[in-house]
């Protein structure tokens, strides 16, 4: 019933973008449910958030929060959600095209899990291209390689040859091989050491800036993502309960109080944590 | 600090592990002492943190070696000790919490039963009173449904609980040391509270030492007296935790300039700039 009422909703987007451009990302009343029958879970509830051509949005909230399943929904590798998701004004089809994923991608947390172990770099760079029919590989692989940071003395070696911060320039090299517009990151450092993650995440800054490209990021880490992000929105239970600028943050002034919690455990340990919250 | 309160002195610790390309030494003759207090060890992954934590109950499994001048606690030396020695100590009177409750709890023994066992092999109690006991621990460590959890099996409690339930487990024979090798990085923020403070509280009322093993320097130098700081299986630096941002070392302030934080927005995160030097450098003592 839910399916069949989903499928008929289609564009008309909204009246304004003849005036500006549409929203490169725009995600309105996202649901998404695990299991079946009466075992079925709704992960998220109700989630609408908008991103502008060069913005880069962070959601933040604890394991659990749904966090992560909104950048699976949105990037199809979650069948049974409704709602309606669309890029630049073209609402994304049930069945992800191959258009769709050269405007959108996806980098993910363990760069230890996600490249393929008996794949060499070049192989996995090459992939994408591979796939959407891209002439003059060769170059391309190059380029990339050497616009994340690696040189090409990295091209036939394969993932266990790396270290966590090299893997995932890969990872990183092979999501913008199809140069796509909006990159979704899932939690892109938390498995790396404070001084990778710091190379990852300047990396990361330094190519939104090149390419202008929109990120939608997810993490845990408040720091992180007052790092990366302009606007924020925490996330609990699998709603979105607060939206804030990242200045807003840092002036303290969150409503939620889960919020608070959540930047005062990002300061270190605090003995009075429990009498205050 | 005089000897007394010292609870245990290790001098001069190695730990080699032979590979195909020779022996990799993994903690390189580091000197430290731990008294009732909270010492933090913090360093990144391969800097031999872990390793020192489990080599002080020598548990390095061969071909992997550990060596020592002494590992002095409460005035024995337990370099000198049999096995069956060793295992009167461990949990008993030096604890450890793991990483990771997924791997460290029996999945076929209900939650009560696992921390009975612990309690009940290290003293003569009797099943009730074990019973007892173990309800009372499992409500200090925050459980609010303690006989339910006590009957559960540990797939059918969350993350945080199950290291609730580990440190639990790990007190309950009133160890004197307890080394706690990064019990909160799989926890949520809000529940990572929770477990510190519980640890902060027995700290307190029951005069533990405790070894606190982390890579959040954030965390460490909030939660900690004293920090130690290693890099490449040596201890570069040792200072008093909440003078940590003072920290003279380059890789220690290399570290923490790398660190995003939340009030101090940068435009670009530095990165850190190893040294070869560094590897080089002679271990410092951490004695108090």
């Amino acid at each position: 019933m839910r399916r069949g009422v989903r499928r008929k909703v289609c564009l008309p987007m909204s009246k304004s973008s003849s005036i500006k451009p549409p929203a490169a990302l725009e995600v309105a009343a996202l649901n998404v449910y695990f299991g079946q029958g009466s075992e079925r879970f709704q992960a998220v509830k109700d989630v609408s958030f908008k991103l502008e051509k060069g913005d880069s949005f962070g959601l933040v909230g604890e394991s659990g929060s749904g966090k992560s399943t909104v950048l699976r929904a949105i990037s199809g590798l979650i069948a049974d959600w409704d709602g309606r998701i669309s890029t630049d004004g073209v609402v994304v089809p049930r069945h992800r095209n191959k258009a769709f994923y050269r405007r959108m991608q996806m980098v993910f947390q363990d760069p230890y899990a996600s490249l393929h172990p008996r794949h060499t770099i070049d192989g996995i760079l090459s992939e994408p291209l591979k796939l959407h029919g891209i002439k003059d590989r060769d170059a391309k692989v190059l380029k990339a390689l050497d616009d994340v940071g690696l040189g090409k003395s990295f091209r036939f070696r394969y993932p266990h040859q790396l270290s966590g911060g090299q893997r995932q320039r890969v990872a990183v090299a092979r999501a913008l091989m199809l140069e796509p517009e909006i990159l979704l990151l899932d939690e892109p450092t938390s498995a790396l050491d404070v001084s990778v993650q710091a190379e990852i995440l300047n990396l990361l800054n330094d190519l939104r800036r090149e390419r202008n490209l929109t990120f939608l990021m997810v993490t845990h880490d408040l720091a992180v993502v007052a790092h990366m992000c302009q606007k924020i929105a925490v996330m609990n239970r699998g709603e979105i309960v607060e939206v804030l600028s990242v200045e807003q943050m840092r002036k303290e002034t969150p409503k939620e109080a889960y919020t608070k919690e959540l930047l005062t455990a990002s300061r270190g340990y605090d003995p009075d944590f429990f009498s205050v919250a | 600090m005089n000897d007394q309160d010292t609870l245990l002195s290790v001098e001069d610790l190695w730990v080699r592990f032979p590979s195909r390309r020779g022996v990799v030494e993994a903690v390189r003759g580091i000197s430290f002492s731990v008294g009732r207090e909270r010492i933090g060890i913090v360093g990144e992954s391969g800097s031999g943190k872990s390793m020192t934590g489990r080599s002080i109950l020598r548990l390095i499994r061969p071909p992997g070696d550990m060596s020592a001048k002494e590992i002095r606690f409460k005035g024995d030396n337990l370099l000198d000790y049999s096995e069956k020695q060793m295992r009167s100590i461990r949990g008993h009177r030096i604890s450890m919490v793991m990483q990771d409750p997924k791997f460290s709890l029996n999945p076929v023994m209900t939650v009560g039963a696992q921390i009975e066992e612990a309690y009940r092999l290290h003293s003569k109690a009797s099943k009730k009173e074990a019973y007892r006991k173990t309800i009372e621990m499992l409500e200090a460590v925050q459980i609010r449904d303690a006989e339910r959890v006590y009957k559960a099996y540990p797939h059918e409690v969350s993350g945080g609980m199950g290291q609730r339930i580990m440190i639990a487990m790990m007190l309950i024979p009133d160890p004197d040391l307890l080394i706690a090798d990064e019990p909160t990085s799989a926890l949520d923020v809000t529940v990572q509270m929770h477990v510190l403070a519980i640890l902060d509280k027995l700290v307190q009322e029951r005069g533990m030492g405790l070894i606190f093993i982390s890579h959040d320097l954030n965390l460490v130098s909030s939660f900690c007296d004293r920090v130690l700081i290693m890099y490449g299986g040596r201890i570069v630096e040792t200072c008093k935790a909440d003078e940590l941002h003072n920290a003279q070392h380059p890789y220690t302030r290399g570290l923490l300039a790398a660190l995003p934080q939340v009030d101090k927005p940068v435009e670009t995160l530095a990165v850190l700039e190893r040294d070869e030097a560094w590897r080089a450098q002679e271990s410092v003592s951490a004695y108090e």
